[in-house]
């Protein structure tokens, strides 16, 4: 079983890698909308790409004003 | 007329399998102008289909398949009439949808949904009107228009409660959540499952396997295992006309096409 802090790990991991950002570069507090730029197309394919490394299905209503890496690993662990 | 290429889509006519490519920026939405074209495409069926065994449909546009119905031109034209008149205009369109839908859905000659990114209401309508999806694994799948307070108008209910079961069907369009592929595969929706990247490649090479059959026996298990639920698409037609009058769903549409955040207004 992951820790929260192992799966916020692998949340800032899978997100640095998947915009080509620098290891380290992203903190749990960071806005992920602000820091990648991203808009609600491709915070879609994000979320399949959550669910496809943890194994799980993380419903839209669930992170629904979510824009932080920490909550967004709650709701993950949650769910593990 | 074997080769199109318009504002919104092309299509392309190669060795007995038609390619249909959506292109309209931002994110493929159906609108007047994807309908008509869309027209223009079933309208070619009755000239391709002797000489045609398969049809894929895709999308050109970056991590979607299509967003679905054009709710901003679907606002917009409803503000700019009068409440009273805008269930006939709403119904104008519908009927013209489900034509399209329809021909497709019965087309003598096997269609296949090649889909990658989001595949969201009016999207995923089009896409259940094709005999099979076959889905990149980031592919994402939703019918949210019980958020905005209507129901999906292209066919989407009728064609889901035809191939799929109840307990999938009431959760996608009760919580409106988007599923990915795998979820999709899982219950039925998605026939194949690709890699990232290569929805296409897989629905072409199994186009080129289903063009080696007899068109007579193709069509004829077609029609045998496809019926067309005539009957509840009429009654969806009504039903959204019926919801889409109340001032509650203009509320929620202005509110999602006048939010410039991020992520969409979805309650």
């Amino acid at each position: 079983m992951r820790t929260l802090e192992q799966t916020t790990q692998e949340v800032l991991d899978l997100a640095a890698t998947h915009f080509q950002l620098p290891a380290g570069s992203l903190a749990p507090g960071d806005d992920f909308f602000k820091k990648l730029g991203i808009d609600s197309l491709q915070t879609l394919e994000m979320l399949s790409r959550l669910e496809n490394h943890f194994g799980i299905e993380l419903p839209d209503y669930e992170v629904q004003g979510v824009s932080d890496f920490k909550t967004l690993a709650e709701r993950i662990q949650s769910r593990l | 007329m074997k080769s199109f290429t318009g504002k919104t889509l092309r299509w392309e006519w190669r060795e007995g399998v038609i390619e249909l490519t959506l292109d309209h920026q931002p994110a493929n939405e159906i609108g007047t102008a994807m309908l008509t074209e869309l027209e223009k495409f079933v309208a070619a069926f009755g000239a391709l289909a002797p000489e045609t065994s398969v049809c894929v449909i895709s999308s050109a546009r970056k991590s979607v398949f299509s967003a679905g119905g054009d709710l901003r031109e679907l606002y917009v034209t409803a503000a700019a009439t009068a409440a009273k008149d805008r269930p006939t205009g709403v119904r104008a369109f519908l009927e013209r949808i489900h034509a399209v839908m329809n021909a497709i859905d019965e087309a003598p000659f096997v269609t296949i949904a090649a889909v990658h990114g989001a595949c969201l209401g009016g999207g995923l309508e089009l896409a259940l009107a094709c005999d099979m999806i076959i889905a990149d694994k980031m592919a994402r799948f939703a019918f949210p228009e019980l958020r905005l307070g209507f129901i999906p108008g292209f066919g989407g209910i009728p064609r889901l409660k035809r191939d799929l079961g109840n307990a999938f069907v009431r959760d996608l369009l009760f919580t409106g959540r988007t599923v990915n592929a795998t979820r999709a595969q899982a219950v039925g929706l998605v026939a194949q499952l690709a890699g990232e990247g290569e929805a296409l490649r897989i629905a072409r090479s199994t186009a080129a396997q289903i063009t080696k059959y007899d068109a007579v026996a193709r069509a004829a298990a077609k029609k045998f295992i496809k019926p067309i639920p005539r009957e509840e698409l009429r009654r969806e037609i009504d039903l959204f006309c019926e919801l889409f009058t109340r001032p509650s769903v203009m509320a929620a549409l202005k509110k999602f096409v006048e939010d410039s955040g991020p992520m969409p207004y979805l309650p």
